[in-house]
């Protein structure tokens, strides 16, 4: 018996022919904030509608604190959701918005009304309250959405891509302000995104799913830095993806015909993976004497840092410098020969 | 408002009201005219408004035959008869139609189309055709009667026919359609997102139709209701065909004034008041609405 505070266990759902989720398994802990993260398809939000209770799942079940919930309707389990589009009711004003969910529960009108102005206050959405929620800018459409599913303490929040309909300004803000959010009221957050930033900025811990099933979960370090395999790699930030040979007690990086020294490692891997952060790339003027040499094909400058992609031997890999030695890394021109370097260390070697 | 008045749209704007006038007003005017002259033998069977003989210029016009209808409670009972058809099968239509548009709504989209097609397919076929269908589907050696003994529940046939039920099931056959559509018009658009959103705040499903799903589809609801209760009101075809002598309605007691008594002004009088008493408490409601509506935009 595990103390898990959600575990989803075994749960398969097929739509017809189509495997929706297989037999997926997940423990999801107290006062975290979980990302399920993933391309479209991938099954991401047929789970979540599974815990939210709109599907049934063809096999499993799901244990909220222990409880089975995997029969009882949406509208018995103490959890809610935040719907992409928000789902606010467009006949309501902002407070009845909110006050909806409080007026199904037996509560007095008093108690309703102290824990309505208590969110609006939380929510900062005070002198909105009598406002038609398609008055309101997307921002705080946003806000009523959370309100409506906070004033009704629950013990698990949903939130289906929280913050795809914002503009990107708001979206980041309201990522911290999420975050604080969660912190304060410790109520544990489920959250759904297909965008890999808000999952590492926003999440303690997140599953990468793929085809119905998860891949890996994990906190963002390690999802970021020891990637279970190439399409967790390339989903998640850039990747250079490198073939390894192991030949007698060497480890070899073919693509680049560079051995691994530092790596104290007997298993054989087939593959490893060096984020382009991490490989540093200086101009040379000529090629006698380096090994390392590559030819830069495309630079592109994005103001803190500038990406280049380098080629070696027909094979292609990025590096991003960080811009803070300006007069040096913006001396490099297109077809520039380069040195790379990077160190032992930050390569991840992997089977795939 | 000024924008409307383009020279462009200027065509696009008055023609629908050309034609109303045209078709429509001027008819009504007539009609109203009928209505306050008097009636004499002859063809036309009324005397006209204004004349000129040897005497002069003579205005020949009278109230008599408003005063005579409202006088009489045969006409009064006759449209309150029609009153309470209308409001019946209106209620019949909503609550037959209501989940059937609904379920068209939300089915997908390739059996959706079907759908609609056979709500539609009804209209290829004569609307007399139909009505007359029910005659012989309801009569004493009809096929539900024949069923029925058959079936051993009967033992002589019942008379289904010429009754005030029968009017008001070929009533609600022949309107449901006019119910079903512009209901299907707003429950298509409707957000499925905010069922499982009010199912998930803690409403059980009663709650959540009575809350979410029939406030915002009352404009549907006002929209198919006035499309089966203003028509039926006047309706003449379906009682003259399936109703019998229990009870007399409004469009039937207007065709007999015009056509077996040949008493154009009673007729006229009778279908002005009609509409009067029908159109104001409409048009009130429709503002009342609008401004609901506005209010809540």
């Amino acid at each position: 018996m595990s103390n898990s505070f959600l575990e989803i266990i075994d749960v398969t759902k097929r739509f017809g022919d189509i495997l929706a989720l297989d037999r997926v398994n997940l423990k999801i802990e107290k006062s975290e904030i979980f990302s399920l993260l993933g391309s479209s398809g991938c099954g991401k939000s047929t789970l979540l509608r599974i815990i939210a209770g709109f599907e049934k799942p063809n096999q499993g079940k799901i244990l909220l604190e222990g409880n089975d919930i995997t029969n009882l309707p949406p509208y018995i389990r103490p959890l809610n959701i935040m719907f992409q589009n928000y789902a606010l009711f467009p006949h309501l004003n902002v407070t009845n918005n909110i006050k909806f969910g409080l007026k199904e529960e037996s509560i007095s009108k008093q108690e309703i009304n102290n824990r309505v102005n208590e969110i609006l206050n939380l929510l900062e959405l005070n002198g909105l309250e009598e406002r038609k929620v398609n008055e309101i800018s997307g921002g705080q459409q946003q806000r009523v959405a959370l309100a409506r599913c906070l004033v009704k303490k629950p013990k698990l929040l949903l939130l289906d891509e929280p913050l795809a309909a914002l503009d990107k300004q708001l979206r980041i803000q309201t990522q911290f302000e999420l975050v604080n959010l969660q912190n304060k009221l410790g109520i544990t957050f489920i959250i759904v995104t297909h965008d890999q930033e808000e999952a590492i900025s926003l999440s303690d811990r997140m599953a990468i799913m793929q085809n119905g099933e998860i891949l890996q979960v994990g906190n963002p370090v390690e999802i970021y830095e020891k990637p279970k395999n190439t399409y967790i790699a390339n989903f998640i930030g850039t990747a250079n993806i490198f073939h390894i040979l192991n030949i007698d007690n060497q480890i070899i990086i073919k693509d680049l015909n560079y051995e691994i020294k530092n790596i104290n490692n007997n298993k054989n891997f087939n593959k490893c993976l060096i984020r382009p952060e991490k490989i540093n790339i200086k101009k040379i003027e000529n090629q006698s004497g380096n090994s390392n040499v590559g030819i830069v094909k495309e630079i592109a400058y994005l103001g803190s840092y500038t990406k280049y992609l380098v080629e070696v031997n027909g094979i292609q890999f990025y590096s991003f410098m960080q811009n803070s030695l300006v007069s040096d890394n913006l001396q490099i021109k297109w077809d520039d020969k380069v040195e790379f370097k990077f160190n032992d260390s930050s390569i991840f070697l992997f089977n795939d | 408002m000024i924008r409307y008045f383009k020279k462009q749209n200027f065509w696009f704007v008055f023609t629908p009201y050309f034609w109303l006038v045209l078709f429509f007003f001027i008819p009504l005017a007539l009609i109203f005219k009928i209505s306050i002259s008097v009636s004499e033998w002859g063809m036309p069977p009324y005397r006209d408004l204004f004349s000129l003989s040897e005497e002069g210029f003579k205005f020949d016009s009278t109230l008599s035959n408003y005063l005579f209808i409202f006088s009489d409670p045969f006409y009064i009972r006759s449209y309150l008869n029609s009153l309470s058809l209308a409001f019946t099968s209106t209620i019949l239509c909503l609550v037959i139609g209501y989940p059937i548009a609904f379920y068209v709504a939300k089915s997908q989209a390739n059996i959706r189309i079907i759908l609609l097609v056979l709500l539609i397919i009804p209209f290829w076929t004569s609307f007399l055709l139909r009505v007359y269908a029910w005659k012989v589907l309801l009569q004493g050696s009809g096929i539900i009667n024949s069923i029925l003994i058959h079936l051993g529940f009967l033992t002589e046939p019942i008379s289904m026919l010429h009754n005030h039920y029968a009017v008001i099931l070929g009533v609600v056959y022949t309107y449901l359609p006019f119910m079903i559509l512009p209901l299907y018009g707003y429950l298509v658009k409707f957000d499925l997102n905010l069922i499982d959103a009010a199912n998930d705040l803690g409403a059980k499903p009663v709650n959540t139709f009575l809350k979410v799903i029939l406030p915002l589809s009352l404009p549907g609801i006002i929209a198919g209701s006035m499309l089966v209760f203003i028509p039926v009101v006047g309706e003449f075809v379906i009682p003259e065909m399936l109703g019998g002598s229990d009870k007399l309605y409004f469009g039937k007691i207007i065709w007999d004034e015009f056509f077996v008594n040949r008493d154009w002004p009673v007729a006229s009088a009778l279908a002005m008041s009609g509409i009067v008493i029908l159109v104001f408490p409409i048009v009130i409601f429709q503002l009342m609405y609008a401004k609901y509506n506005f209010k809540n935009e």
